[in-house]
């Protein structure tokens, strides 16, 4: 086919006596039927343009029947033409015209692509409420029972989704016949149906008369939540919430509760899991009486299950649940209810149960107050600290701020240490990842002195990790502490250490000097970055390593504009040169980069640089073709490093030219 | 003695004006409906051609047949009772599909001369390659289609010719629907392992929509594959002219929207998901979910659990690997699905233990809540023992309370309320347990051989060797052995039970034990899901039979 050859070649072919504008949309309507997906995916999100040039006639008989028929396309073209669809309603004429865009989102929304399926209805929504009360039961309402009735499944999830949109705006003979096509998709053969029409139940039941949601949606609902598949009853289990909304507490208490009951001791330990995920949502729709008598007891079972997978999921819920529970009697309930519950969790078998309650209960520190945290909750902290498991430990040592705000940090450093001290030599570099990261806040909590007696040397330690990834968080880690406890201390303690490491016989380690620096010298400020930094960055440009050498070009690139001048004309300066003469040909093109910034710097303040004979290296560039290139260098020919045209920075991107 | 087939294909479609054509009753050469040679990237479109082939595809196809009727083990005639089908249980051969051979994908556009050359390629039983041998059948859930895998990693889907009232005696002839190229060869460059393109398993989903999906497997990663048809194509082109060629653009005066106008019936398939990298050893199982979102894949050490919906990331819900893999005593040879209970599977071993386990109890299966386990007879105890007790496939009934499993020379019924012993034991071939040890020389003692139920799990099925293949029938508790051979069956044919004599005296008709031919052994074999309609691959041909209309 040529199809990919004419289009796309743009509109600038358009000449002569056609009319110019319709060239583009020409491209644009052959361009949807492009062999290259992109192009096709490309027009049909310019659809209201090819629509608006057709006018609202020939979009209604023309495009419309084209689009139809296009459901053979792959899923993202599919997705964008029904979400297209959707804001389409201008485009055919208004309103009145709305239901001309059915067709097309009636047959998307039997494809087997959720995705689409789910954008398809979606826009079916949306155009719903752009009909007139008549056009939406001559046209909308007949498509739903079409879908509800369609031989394959897909149809029918998707009718699911649309009989909350059009029953408030039927009429009484109407909303008889939804609901009844309702009932039998509650009672599909197929299990993907009924999980569809068990996950909109809740929605459905919002926009019925509460009769009907007493005397129809809740034997619904109480099938569904006894249904053999357990993947239908676990979706029961988030309409319960939606309709417990709606019923008066008698009628909860005889309706609903029930069956929440059972589906709290469902056989299945999915169904299980799915009521302590939704835990919180079914709390507040239920209130406060029923959580008492019901779900207290209800969660204390989850707590035990005796699969890890429910009590992991009960265990995240524990701090939400105890925040909501009435101040009144709060602190009651949790010390008597919850907590000899969670003081078993603790010593859990799994890990992921345990890392789960770490996660959350320091949270109920602030809810039980200082006196209760001390007595009963300080040993479970202490333990869960001593904990096998790397990410129980990690899990309460980042929450120590809610702790903190309580009971102050020190009650818990004896243990801590330990912990930390553990954590920061662990075996796994992702976990002592995670204790770099926190080490800031503990830096912030523990206080100076405590920091420079224990934690210090650990800081220092990882920056000679043999991991790359831990000796740069420890690298930005000591800028945050710098940041922290000020320059003075950074002076007296960080810096000598780092530019010791200067004189490493490890090439890495060395390196890890130049990083220090460049993260450094931003928080320590001119003075010592000048006086201390420099110099020992300087003396590394004689490094036997390019990669050393290279690196100390990019340092001085960094320090640059910390730096007052004079240091960059008389010290920086002469070394970049220096290196840029360097046999290795990284090192050079590092240079040329550092030279151009320095130079920049020292234009801008007017502080003109004899133009010396440099070469200008474009030789040398040329070696760099990978490399990403700056702005301003993007045209082929090069302009001399040192130039002076200070309006060049001015136009940002650009091309330089004299 | 018999017609030559008329040499042409037909298209179920009923908008197709070919409807004059006769079908294609044997040795359908899908050489000529195969994509371009270049594996291109998907969605491949295959042709249904309706114009008739070259005259010169012969007659040589065919072959002579001898009748016979369904014996049953004294040889007096006996009907197979079958709830669904007909009494009259002889079998008869419906069709030979021959699986293209690598060398014959040729696109349509080639001439007529290389065609003939491809098509005597395929004609002589011995240019069939590796790649050819067919590793999986399966019926989709109506009977509709069937589908095939090979070592070549094809799969190749054939459809049921549609019936017509003037054409009863051809109901059960199935055409080739789509080919294409699920799987290809990989390396596993951290292991240094080569993957092979073989397709394991092939699995049918329910059908959702006009279109069909299946998952298909090599050793590692699953793909769910759509096939789907199109008979419309999108007609008119703003910048181009009705032979293809670019208008001037000053003469666009005005926009034009293309027209769908009908055209041949295209069948494409699409790869939708890839599900890879979550298998450490070999898969040999997959199985789908009554739920209709959930499938899981079975290697030989662990289950995992996916979503259809999700590629990333999968469950795993068995793991039976040792800390130490020197402990290692079993594997996991074969899995699946309870087929209305969403909760359930089984899973059988290499020790010949089969262990139902239920995914409502915990989120790991590691403690079955049901184990199979018949106790081993001391009296014959040998060194094979355990070779020959290991499961190589596990079947639920349709009615989902029985499982049947087929060991090295057994097939055996258990009924899921009964742990320590079948209901029902049947032989397949107790006359190679004095040859074991040279099957065990040949390795073909490692041989996994697959078992079937038919439609109403009255009768079942497997295979054997010398294209050998056995049903049992529950009820009456009638055996039968037949051939699928291309010597000795044309179309229509009833099919002449055989007999292996295990005494000392050789009756006629009777083969001995020594003349089996081993490399002919039937793995895979098919039922239709409801008829009398059954598929069974001997190497590179697959046999189509249905028991006998009156």
């Amino acid at each position: 086919m040529a199809g990919a050859a004419g289009p796309g070649t743009g509109p600038g072919a358009a000449r002569g006596d056609g009319d110019d504008s319709l060239y583009p949309i020409a491209v644009l309507i052959d361009e949807l039927r492009n062999e290259d997906v992109q192009l096709r995916l490309n027009s049909i999100k310019k659809l209201s343009t090819i629509a608006l040039a057709l006018g609202v006639e020939r979009t209604r008989t023309e495009l419309l029947p084209f689009l139809t028929d296009t459901i053979y396309d792959e899923d993202e073209v599919l997705l964008a033409l029904a979400e297209q669809l959707g804001n389409f309603t201008g485009l055919v004429g208004g309103p009145d015209f709305a239901h001309c865009l059915l067709p097309p989102l009636e047959s998307l929304a039997t494809v087997e692509e959720t995705v689409v399926r789910d954008k398809a209805v979606e826009s079916l929504r949306q155009i719903s409420q752009e009909h007139t009360p008549v056009a939406l039961e001559a046209h909308f309402v007949p498509l739903v029972k079409r879908l509800a009735s369609g031989d394959w499944f897909t149809s029918r999830t998707s009718a699911c989704g649309l009989f909350s949109v059009c029953y408030p705006r039927a009429s009484n003979a109407v909303k008889a016949e939804i609901r009844q096509h309702f009932r039998s998709l509650c009672s599909d053969d197929t299990p993907m149906v009924r999980r569809a029409a068990a996950s909109k139940l809740g929605e459905f039941a919002k926009v019925l008369e509460l009769d009907s949601v007493k005397s129809e949606i809740v034997p619904l609902f109480t099938n569904l939540a006894s249904d053999e598949q357990d993947s239908v009853r676990l979706l029961a289990v988030e309409a319960c919430v939606s309709i417990a909304q709606l019923l008066s507490q008698d009628d909860l208490e005889a309706l609903v509760m029930p069956t929440l009951r059972q589906a709290a001791e469902d056989k299945s330990w999915r169904v299980r899991y799915m009521v302590a995920d939704k835990f919180s949502e079914l709390q507040k729709a239920v209130g406060p009486k029923i959580t008492l008598n019901d779900l207290i007891p209800a969660f204390q079972n989850l707590l035990k299950d005796c699969e890890a997978e429910v009590r992991a999921a009960a265990a995240h819920k524990v701090k939400e649940l105890c925040e909501n529970l009435p101040t009144e009697g709060r602190e009651t309930i949790i010390m008597n209810q919850i907590l000899p519950f969670i003081k078993e969790l603790v010593s859990d078998t799994n890990q992921h149960v345990k890392s789960a309650l770490a996660s959350v209960i320091m949270g109920l520190s602030t809810i039980l107050g200082k006196e209760n945290t001390i007595e009963h909750l300080l040993p479970l902290f202490l333990a869960q600290l001593k904990d096998e498991c790397p990410e129980v430990r990690l899990n309460i040592i980042s929450n120590l701020d809610c702790v903190n705000e309580v009971i102050g940090i020190r009650q818990l450093s004896q243990s801590l240490l330990p912990a930390i001290v553990e954590l920061a030599e662990d075996a796994k570099w992702r976990v002592r990842l995670a204790i770099i990261e926190y080490m800031p806040l503990l830096a912030g909590q523990l206080g100076v002195e405590f920091f420079d007696e224990k934690l210090n040397s650990l800081c220092m330690a990882w920056l000679v990790d043999h991991v790359y990834a831990i000796r740069e968080a420890a690298t930005s880690n000591l800028m945050k502490l710098v940041q922290k406890f000020g320059t003075e201390w950074a002076q007296n303690t960080i810096v000598p250490k780092v530019l010791v490491m200067a004189n490493d016989p490890n090439y890495l380690h060395r390196m890890t000097t130049l990083f220090c620096i460049n993260a450094l010298s931003e928080a320590c400020g001119q003075e010592i970055t000048t006086k201390q930094m420099l110099p020992i960055v300087l003396k590394m440009a004689g490094d036997q390593v390019a990669n050393v050498r290279f690196n100390v070009a990019k340092s001085l690139q960094k320090i640059g504009p910390i730096l007052d001048t004079d240091a960059l004309q008389e010290e920086v300066k002469p070394v970049l040169q220096k290196l840029g003469q360097d046999e290795d040909m990284d090192v050079k093109y590092f240079a040329q980069e550092a030279i151009s910034a320095v130079a920049q710097r020292l234009t801008k303040l007017d502080f003109p640089v004899k133009d010396n004979e440099e070469p200008s290296a474009p030789g040398a560039d040329k070696n760099h073709f990978l490399r990403p290139r700056g702005p301003g260098e993007d045209t082929g020919k090069f302009v001399p490093l040192m130039s002076r045209h200070t309006e060049s920075e001015r136009l940002g991107w650009f091309p330089r030219r004299q | 003695m018999h017609q030559p087939p008329p040499a042409s294909f037909c298209s179920s479609s009923s908008s197709s004006g070919g409807s004059s054509c006769e079908c294609a009753r044997v040795g359908v050469r899908v050489s000529a409906l195969a994509p371009a040679a270049a594996p291109c990237p998907a969605p491949r479109r295959l042709p249904r051609p309706r114009q008739p082939e070259p005259p010169s595809r012969g007659t040589s196809t065919l072959l002579p047949a001898r009748l016979g009727p369904w014996c049953s083990p004294t040889g007096s005639p006996a009907p197979l009772s079958c709830e669904t089908g007909c009494g009259e249980g002889s079998w008869i051969l419906v069709c030979r599909l021959l699986v293209p051979t690598q060398v014959s994908l040729l696109s349509m556009e080639e001439d007529i001369d290389t065609r003939k050359i491809n098509n005597s390629f395929l004609r002589d039983h011995s240019y069939a390659t590796e790649a050819d041998i067919i590793s999986t059948v399966e019926f989709n859930h109506t009977g509709e289609l069937l589908a095939t895998g090979d070592k070549g990693g094809r799969v190749v889907i054939f459809q049921r010719e549609q019936e017509s009232k003037n054409q009863v005696h051809r109901r059960g002839e199935y055409n080739v629907y789509s080919t294409f190229q699920s799987h290809e060869p990989e390396f596993d460059y951290l292991k240094s392992l080569e993957i092979e393109e073989k397709i394991n398993k092939i699995r049918w989903l329910p059908q959702q929509n006009a279109a069909y999906f299946l998952l298909s497997t090599n050793d590692k990663t699953v793909k769910l594959w759509k096939v789907s048809e199109r008979d419309k194509r999108p007609e008119g082109y703003n910048l181009k002219d009705e032979e293809g060629r670019l208008r001037d653009p000053a003469t666009i005066t005005t926009l034009r929207v293309p027209v769908l106008r009908p055209m041949d019936l295209m069948v494409e398939a699409t790869p939708r998901r890839v599900f890879a990298n979550a298998h450490t050893y070999h898969i040999n199982s997959i199985s789908v979910n009554s739920d209709y979102e959930t499938y899981m894949s079975a290697d030989d050490l662990r289950i995992n659990l996916w979503n259809f919906e999700i590629t990333n990331q999968s469950f795993n819900i068995v793991d039976i690997k040792p800390a130490n893999m020197e402990e290692l005593t079993e594997v996991i040879t074969a899995a699946e699905f309870h087929p209305h209970h969403c909760n359930s599977f089984v899973y059988s071993s290499s020790k010949g233990t089969i262990r139902l386990c239920d995914m409502r109890a915990s989120a790991l299966c590691d403690r079955h809540s049901k184990f199979f386990e018949e106790p081993e007879d001391p009296s014959n105890r040998s060194f094979f023992s355990e070779i020959i007790s290991s499961i190589s496939d596990v079947k639920f009934s349709h009615s989902g309370r029985y499982i049947m499993t087929r060991d090295y020379l057994t097939v055996k019924v258990w009924d899921l309320n009964m742990e320590n012993r079948p209901i029902e034991t049947y032989q397949v071939h107790d006359y190679l347990r004095s040859k074991l040890c040279s099957l065990y020389e040949n390795d073909c003692i490692f041989d996994k051989f697959e078992c079937v139920w038919n439609g109403s799990d009255s009768v079942i099925m497997t295979g054997s060797y010398n294209n050998f293949f056995r049903m049992f029938d529950r009820n009456t508790k009638r055996d039968v052995t037949l051939e699928a051979s291309r010597e000795n069956s044309k179309p229509r044919a009833i099919l002449k039970p055989r007999k292996v004599c295990v005494g000392g005296k050789r009756r006629k008709d009777e083969i001995s034990v020594d003349s089996l031919d081993f490399s002919k052994k039937i793995l895979h074999t098919a039922w239709h899901p409801s008829e009398n309609i059954i598929a069974v691959a001997a190497t590179n041909n697959l046999y189509i039979f249905q028991d006998k209309v009156n």
